[in-house]
């Protein structure tokens, strides 16, 4: 899968109280979270994200809640992927199961700026920043972890299994 | 070559997948005791599991308690309690309370006796980490693992490193479990045990109460962890004995466990600890803060709710006034604390200062109601985040600490440690 977007740029410690406040979580409608995404870390973001932007940002995205509101309002805001130096783990195995691709980049995320283009393909396994021309491999998933992606999450990947 | 010994958490994996040994970054697929869901990520994991087309795998095993937005703060989250409410009883979910008979998720199950060592629990709400305390492995995941969860029975792990954090020393009179884990999350900070399991040890461990241990596995995924977990003890045994009525099987970390890191903390050399804005690694003696001004003080949530906490904070207040300035909220964990402060008098002592009393909820702690703060205020607050806007305006700001720090500081009316009141 070829994924191609603009960038939005932010750093380290990006909490789920900040991508989706609890004040919105008396719905866990994706269209009506989306309409508040990043709100309190950026109240510029759901207004101008636009379909097929990527959201790049530094160490341990995702900390906090296990509200997997706030994977669910990054998708249905548009954005195709999420690269980050690292991820939170609740927002990782979150992220997989409702099929938002998320990318551990490391420290290579300090070469991708805001506005940035950047071009991922997940299946060969790069990153190539269009604007500065540079390329990053990307680590592949385990096997396991494929198999729910291909699924298209994790309640497709239950289904096919015997009951 | 005999291979290496495993950690408590280790065993407890490999015993619910089914295999003799487990090893760090093994995928696995693991029974589940217990799946737990709320008012906010049960509505979605019922969608989710709804999905799926089977039965709820042992209507025993599902725990949904109505607690974060109830009594229900308005209209949408009403709906979402009724459908919590509706799911429960069409599949005779055992483990239902209304609101009256309910508390806070992570107060709340391990009082009813729906945790033991060596069981594995997972529950759509980061905390779910508290059961720890217990012996018992629990880790937080999404709704999706938990409706899926709610089906099958079963989930998938990745089997974690381990960090071992040896305790050492007794903690001195106003030194509590709040500020052993601020003190741990300061020195490792809040991605230091991410994706890794914290097991706590050494001789310190006696010398801490029941609540002490909830409140230090309920703030390990504060530094980012899987889960964190306790050795069963004698304490462990004695907070069971009347709780707990089915055989369980707890487990201890060989001597020849493998752990990625050790942490020595003494105990003894800890002091009423505060973590500031904007996150929980940002610590500080509680002494060193005094020019910090408060609006709100904020005591209860799964963090610190129980009836030891509320002790603690009854201790300072009896006889004191709540300053002019601040606004105090205490919350009881569960019903059965809250009838167990009144028949104490602490929730008389609360009242007498000048403080509000409130039933069971997680409401104040994550922005949703029940003392929501203003742009430019400041609360000093016994949970266990203080994220930008995390409850409340985006421009106000929470203070950690403990109950005793807490309440304290509404007495002065700035950040205080309790021995700046209890002279």
């Amino acid at each position: 899968m070829i994924l191609e977007g603009n960038v939005w740029r932010y750093g380290d410690n990006v909490d789920t109280d900040v991508i989706i406040p609890a004040r919105y979580l008396n719905t866990a409608d994706p269209q009506a979270l989306a309409a508040h995404c990043m709100e309190d870390l950026d109240p510029t973001f759901a207004g101008k994200v636009r379909p097929g932007d990527i959201i790049v940002a530094g160490r341990n995205f995702g900390c906090g809640s296990s509200r997997e509101h706030a994977p669910l309002a990054i998708k249905a805001s548009g954005v195709t992927c999420v690269i980050a130096d690292g991820f939170a783990r609740i927002f990782y195995r979150n992220g997989i199961n409702i099929g938002l691709p998320l990318v551990e980049l490391g420290a290579a995320v300090s070469e991708i700026k805001n506005g940035d283009r950047i071009r991922i393909d997940l299946g060969g396994g790069t990153i190539e920043n269009l604007a500065s021309g540079k390329k990053f491999a990307i680590q592949p998933l385990p096997g396991f972890i494929q198999d729910i992606a291909k699924a298209g999450g994790l309640i497709n990947y239950v289904k096919g299994e015997k009951a | 070559m005999n291979p290496m010994g495993m950690t408590m958490t280790e065993k407890i994996l490999a015993r619910h997948a089914g295999l003799e040994r487990v090893v760090p970054g093994q995928l696995i697929k693991c029974r589940v005791d217990l799946v737990l869901a709320n008012d906010i990520t049960g509505p979605p994991a019922i969608v989710e599991f709804e999905k799926i087309g089977r039965p709820v795998f042992d209507r025993h095993k599902i725990a949904l308690v109505p607690d974060h937005f109830t009594p229900n703060k308005d209209i949408k989250s009403a709906e979402q309690a009724k459908s919590l409410r509706e799911f429960a009883k069409q599949h005779d979910i055992t483990h239902y309370w209304e609101i009256g008979r309910m508390g806070i998720e992570h107060v709340l199950l391990p009082e009813e006796g729906l945790i033991a060592p060596g069981e594995l629990i997972i529950g759509a709400d980061s905390h779910t980490c508290t059961y720890g305390a217990l012996g018992a492995f629990a880790s937080g995941v999404g709704h999706t693992d938990a409706g899926a969860a709610m089906a099958t029975g079963d989930t998938w792990f990745k089997v974690p490193t381990a960090i071992k954090v040896e305790l050492t020393g007794k903690p001195s009179r106003w030194v509590t479990g709040k500020d052993v884990i601020l003190t741990l999350i300061g020195m490792i900070g809040v991605e230091g045990a991410r994706y890794q399991a914290l097991e706590f040890t050494g001789p310190g461990v006696a010398s801490l109460t029941m609540t002490d241990r909830f409140t230090i596995a309920n703030m390990a995924v504060e530094a980012g962890a899987k889960n964190g977990i306790f050795p069963v003890d004698g304490a462990t045994e004695a907070y069971l004995a009347d709780k707990v009525k089915r055989r369980y099987a707890a487990v201890a970390a060989d001597p020849d466990a493998e752990y990625a890191q050790t942490v020595t903390i003494d105990l003894g050399g800890l002091t009423p600890t505060v973590a500031m804005p904007h996150l929980p690694e940002n610590v500080k003696p509680a002494s060193e803060l005094n020019h910090i001004a408060i609006n709100q003080a904020v005591i209860g949530s799964c963090t610190n709710g129980r009836l030891d906490d509320l002790a603690q904070a009854a201790s300072v207040l009896a006889g004191r006034k709540i300053h002019p300035d601040v606004r105090a909220i205490v919350i009881p964990g569960t019903q059965q604390i809250y009838a167990e402060a009144m028949a104490r008098g602490y929730i008389a002592t609360f009242i007498r200062a000048g403080a509000v009393v409130s039933t069971p909820t997680c409401g104040p702690c994550l922005g949703g109601y029940m003392g929501i703060l203003a742009a430019g205020e400041r609360a000093i607050s016994t949970t266990n985040r203080n994220f930008r806007g995390r409850m409340g305006h985006v421009d106000s700001e929470v203070y950690l600490s403990s109950p005793a720090v807490a309440a304290a500081s509404a007495v002065t009316g700035h950040i205080s440690d309790p021995r700046e009141v209890m002279k």
